[in-house]
């Protein structure tokens, strides 16, 4: 419309040479006017109001469906279809398909202007597939004003549309160079995303507050709202007087000599996590250190020292956190900014999930009763020297954890005193067994160590279903490492999905014990496990001390068929199982692993067999009470033969005796006459 | 064979030459060198197969555990084991051939050497000798007239022939039982096992009671009889202890062709030394057998 008014003024302002000239001209325009004022939005929804309507664009179907009653409710309500679609002006109705793309800087001029400068703008001039453009944030028939609430521009809706493609994992995250990460999460947790988000606060900032709407730049472009020299003023948008509170720690006259060498306000203020983090050091903490650095300070309290070591913080894990981040209300205005502080250091304001941990777990328990026995956190993991567990110097380094468990849990420590279970002499156990040795001795960092099984933070008693060391967690605890062994174990007859029975059943502990784990080639371990197999299998396992392969294991060799040679040791399943290795189709195999010249009739050989069982085994019950009947028969005719004989062999003793004597007389006699 | 009187007479003989002092008096020769030495390796075989097999039997015993650690593990006994049951056979069939070849050396017929009075077969005077030692034992008669072989030296000789078929041939089946196991039935190991340490143990036990005592323990031998190693006896043995015999051989004229020399003293010590350190063992295995069976079974 706007053209037309545009020619017809032109026509009456050009050309008024020929009222001839002019009536041609206002007839031509007439009859062009004609069908033009035809194009009523009426006659455009007479087909676009039809939900069915479908258009076909570089061979792609969509649908041509325009939603009348959102158009009359959207900013250009006011506008006909086809100021917008300015190629249809004039043209017969129904159209063809293949309409050019709606330029809104016809309109919107300086916005265009500034989104086609702008990193969007020259994505969209790059033919960037992912690039938005204006329809993408503020919609097509449907757009509202910003102040609107329903509008994706408005203020609380701004870090969703943004983050439509600014979140992790979308096609621009992942196909373009984006410099920071997590933006949207790190936004909604900053002091400005809880603001908005959470407080409702619709004056706090979001995404266009900084970045403008249409002007998006880099920030190494000087003309971008975020570059290093205009943050300032951008920030100071909304923290008009923060160079008041950062007088402290900037000098006032490098504000006006050397402003070029301070720090903007996001190298401190990381942006998008304004708040959270990176409160670098020799900033505020100069002001708290400037006291705690003196090696003589004593607390006035209890006297204890609270010289805090510059070093011990310069290679901390928290070397990027202030000290104001841990002991919070201290206030900035005072001399002595800590003189406000009334709380102890809450680590779980940062390390909020692992606090949630703690607080069920046992240890927690007995902190958040007030317990002196109860750990906290500082005491495994330090104060202002933390170090992440990584670190070897770190007392939650996996080859100082004993050690420092150790310190409550040796015996007659404070939580060996108040333990009552059957574990004792845990630390000692432990340094001797598998995992103590892999760990302390061969220096395996991944062996298994306290943490690895107890958890480092839900440490719950077994008898806790929760618990990581309870029966029904166990096998899922140990498979953390010996997964290979849990899969075998969870298909076994021993795992409780598979075995059928009332009776408890096995889980890891139960033959290979807590903390006195062994090699499972160790002679003694291949020994004792037939007295762990035997606590369940009594019967079983005494007939198989009846036999060869029992008596040997009997005298303390290892070198002949234990139950796990046979039965397998965690992928045990019933006989009746074709799996089983001592199925039918497996057994000979099984057999033939020590006896290479196993057949079928050899793996007959009753591994169980017991001679005191008629029914089972009557064969061996009648051979056993056979030979013992020959036995007792023939020591009972022996034994009377010869206790029989036993009088009579004295009285032919003392018969001799006396004839000796006899003779050595008459020999005495002789020599005498000799 | 050392004589009631001989303590006194080889006191001031210890000196002088031996062969001389031993000379003096001619010993009746009641085994030949072959069989003494078969009962040598009989022992120490017999021994080693009781002690390593033992240690199977009663392994849960504390003592089993201990000789097996002695023998240098369970695979070791086991060696040793089969290795004094191939030198048993060894003996049996030596002893057999043996047999034969006496038989031909010395008797026209197989009749006459089995049923000879000389022979180890049972014959009727057993029969009268046996229900005449009891009579004596209850002082119903007067002590029998042995012959060279008493009925309980032939139970003990044939034992062996019992012993040798039945445990081992159980003994060999438990060898091989891969081999074995393509004719019979896998559970017959398991008989094979109970019939083999069962007999065993009935050997054992009789061998170190009472064959102990009948044969080298009876108090009027104090302290022991050692002839079956000397193969010697005096005179006044043989008559006491053999009348039968010694009548036949005096009728026949013979006795002069089995008189032989005295073996110097120091043999006999070892001898004695030998046949004590067996006794010892013996005994030692017949208290262990007890103390498994009664005290410690399982």
């Amino acid at each position: 419309m706007k053209k037309i008014v545009h020619i017809l003024e032109n026509g009456s302002g050009k050309d008024a040479r020929t009222g001839f000239k002019l009536l041609g001209l206002v007839f031509f325009v007439a009859l062009w006017l004609v069908p033009a004022m035809g194009q009523e939005n009426t006659d455009c929804f007479a087909c676009h109001n039809d939900k069915t309507l479908t258009g076909t664009k570089k061979g792609k179907s969509f649908s041509a469906f325009v939603d009348q009653k959102k158009f009359s409710e959207s900013v250009h309500a006011a506008l006909t279809c086809v100021s917008c679609h300015t190629d249809l002006e004039g043209k017969e109705l129904p159209h063809a398909e293949g309409l050019a793309e709606v330029q809104c800087g016809t309109c919107h001029s300086s916005e265009q202007d500034q989104h086609s400068k702008s990193l969007h703008g020259k994505a969209v001039a790059r033919g960037d597939v992912l690039a938005p453009h204006c329809r993408d944030c503020h919609g097509k028939h449907d757009i509202l004003s910003a102040k609107n609430r329903l509008s994706p521009t408005s203020v609380l809706k701004v870090p969703f549309l943004c983050g439509k493609c600014h979140t992790e994992g979308s096609p621009v995250t992942s196909q373009r160079t984006i410099h920071q990460d997590h933006i949207l999460e790190n936004f909604s947790e900053s002091i400005h995303g809880q603001a908005l988000f959470q407080k409702g606060l619709i004056v706090a900032p979001n995404c266009v507050s900084c970045h403008t709407p249409h002007s998006i730049l880099p920030h190494t472009d000087p003309a971008s709202s975020i570059a290093r020299r205009n943050i300032a003023a951008t920030c100071t948008k909304c923290h008009a007087q923060i160079e008041v509170v950062h007088r402290k720690v900037i000098r006032g006259e490098r504000w006006e000599k050397e402003a070029n060498t301070l720090p903007a306000c996001v190298d401190c203020h990381q942006p998008h996590k304004i708040r959270k983090v990176f409160y670098t050091q020799g900033m505020a903490d100069k002001d708290c250190l400037r006291c705690h650095e003196k090696p003589d300070l004593k607390s006035s309290k209890d006297g204890r020292s609270l010289t805090v070591r510059n070093d011990e913080l310069g290679y901390s894990r928290h070397q990027k956190v202030s000290c104001s981040q841990c002991h919070s209300e201290v206030s900035v205005s005072h001399l002595r900014p800590c003189e406000t502080i009334t709380k102890k250091v809450e680590c779980s304001s940062c390390h909020a999930e692992i606090a949630q941990q703690f607080q069920v777990s046992v240890h927690g328990k007995l902190t958040g009763k007030n317990d002196p026995n109860g750990p906290t956190c500082k005491e495994c993991h330090g104060t202002h020297g933390v170090l992440g567990k990584l670190s070897p110097n770190s007392p939650t380094f996996s080859i100082n954890i004993p050690g420092l468990c150790a310190r409550c849990h040796r015996e007659g420590q404070k939580a060996a005193t108040r333990y009552t279970g059957a574990q004792h002499e845990i630390i000692e156990h432990y340094t001797e067994s598998i995992h103590g040795k892999g760990l302390m001795k061969s220096g395996l960092t991944v062996t298994a160590t306290c943490t690895s099984c107890h958890t480092p933070h839900s440490v719950l008693p077994k008898s806790d279903s929760l618990s990581s060391v309870n029966r029904k967690n166990l096998p899922q605890t140990c498979g953390r490492c010996h997964h290979g062994i849990e899969e075998q174990f969870e298909r076994s007859i021993h795992a409780t999905l598979v075995g059928k029975t009332d009776k408890p059943l096995p889980v890891c502990n139960d033959c290979h014990t807590a903390h006195t784990i062994r090699r499972a080639d160790e002679t003694g371990f291949k020994l004792e496990i037939m007295q762990q197999c035997g606590r369940c299998h009594e019967a079983i396992a005494k007939t198989y001390f009846d036999t060869y392969h029992g008596k040997v294991s009997q005298l303390g060799y290892t070198k002949t068929a234990k139950c796990y040679d046979c039965h397998g040791a965690h992928d045990i399943l019933a006989i009746a199982d074709p799996q089983s290795h001592l199925s039918r189709q497996n057994v000979v195999a099984t057999c033939q692993k020590c006896h290479a010249g196993a057949t079928r009739k050899f793996a007959g050989y009753l591994t169980h067999a017991t001679h005191h069982d008629p029914q089972k085994y009557p064969f061996l019950f009648w051979t056993f009470w056979g030979m013992t009947s020959l036995l007792v028969g023939t020591f009972f005719l022996g034994g009377i033969h010869t206790l029989l004989w036993l009088p009579r062999a004295l009285q032919m003793k003392r018969a001799h005796r006396k004839q000796r004597e006899k003779e050595n007389k008459g020999k005495n006699g002789n020599n005498k006459e000799a | 064979m050392e004589t009631t009187k001989k303590p006194d007479s080889t006191s001031p003989g210890i000196s002088a030459p031996e062969t001389q002092g031993a000379g003096s008096e001619k010993q009746f020769l009641r085994f030949k060198r072959l069989n003494r030495i078969l009962h040598i390796v009989m022992i120490v075989s017999f021994m080693s197969l009781a002690l390593t097999g033992m240690t199977l039997k009663f392994a849960y015993t504390g003592w089993a555990a201990f000789l097996s650690r002695l023998f240098g593990g369970f695979e070791s006994a086991g060696y040793i084991h089969r290795l004094a049951a191939v030198a048993m056979i060894g003996i049996f069939v030596t002893h057999i051939v043996d047999v034969v070849r006496m038989k031909k050396q010395y008797y026209t017929s197989w009749r006459s050497f089995i049923f000879g009075p000389d022979s180890m077969l049972f014959n009727g005077k057993d029969l009268r000798d046996l229900i005449g030692n009891f009579k004596w034992f209850v002082g119903r008669g007067p002590r029998p007239a042995y012959g060279r072989w008493t009925y309980w030296e032939k139970f003990d000789y044939f034992a062996v022939f019992w012993g040798i078929a039945v445990i081992g041939s159980t003994g060999l089946t438990l060898w091989f039982p891969e081999f074995f196991t393509r004719f019979i039935p896998g559970s017959f190991l398991n008989v094979a096992t109970i019939i083999h340490s069962d007999e065993a143990l009935l050997a054992v036990g009789f061998i170190f009671t009472v064959h102990f005592f009948n044969t080298h323990l009876r108090p009027e031998k104090f302290p022991m009889d050692i002839v079956v190693f000397t193969g010697r006896m005096t005179l006044d043995e043989l008559k006491e202890d053999k009348p039968a015999e010694y009548e036949a051989l005096v009728n026949a004229g013979k006795l002069d062709e089995y008189l032989v020399e005295q073996y110097p003293p120091v043999v006999i010590k070892v001898t004695r030394a030998f046949a004590w350190t067996a006794l010892c063992i013996g005994f030692s295995i017949v208290i262990w057998i007890i103390y498994a069976m009664l005290f410690a079974y399982q």
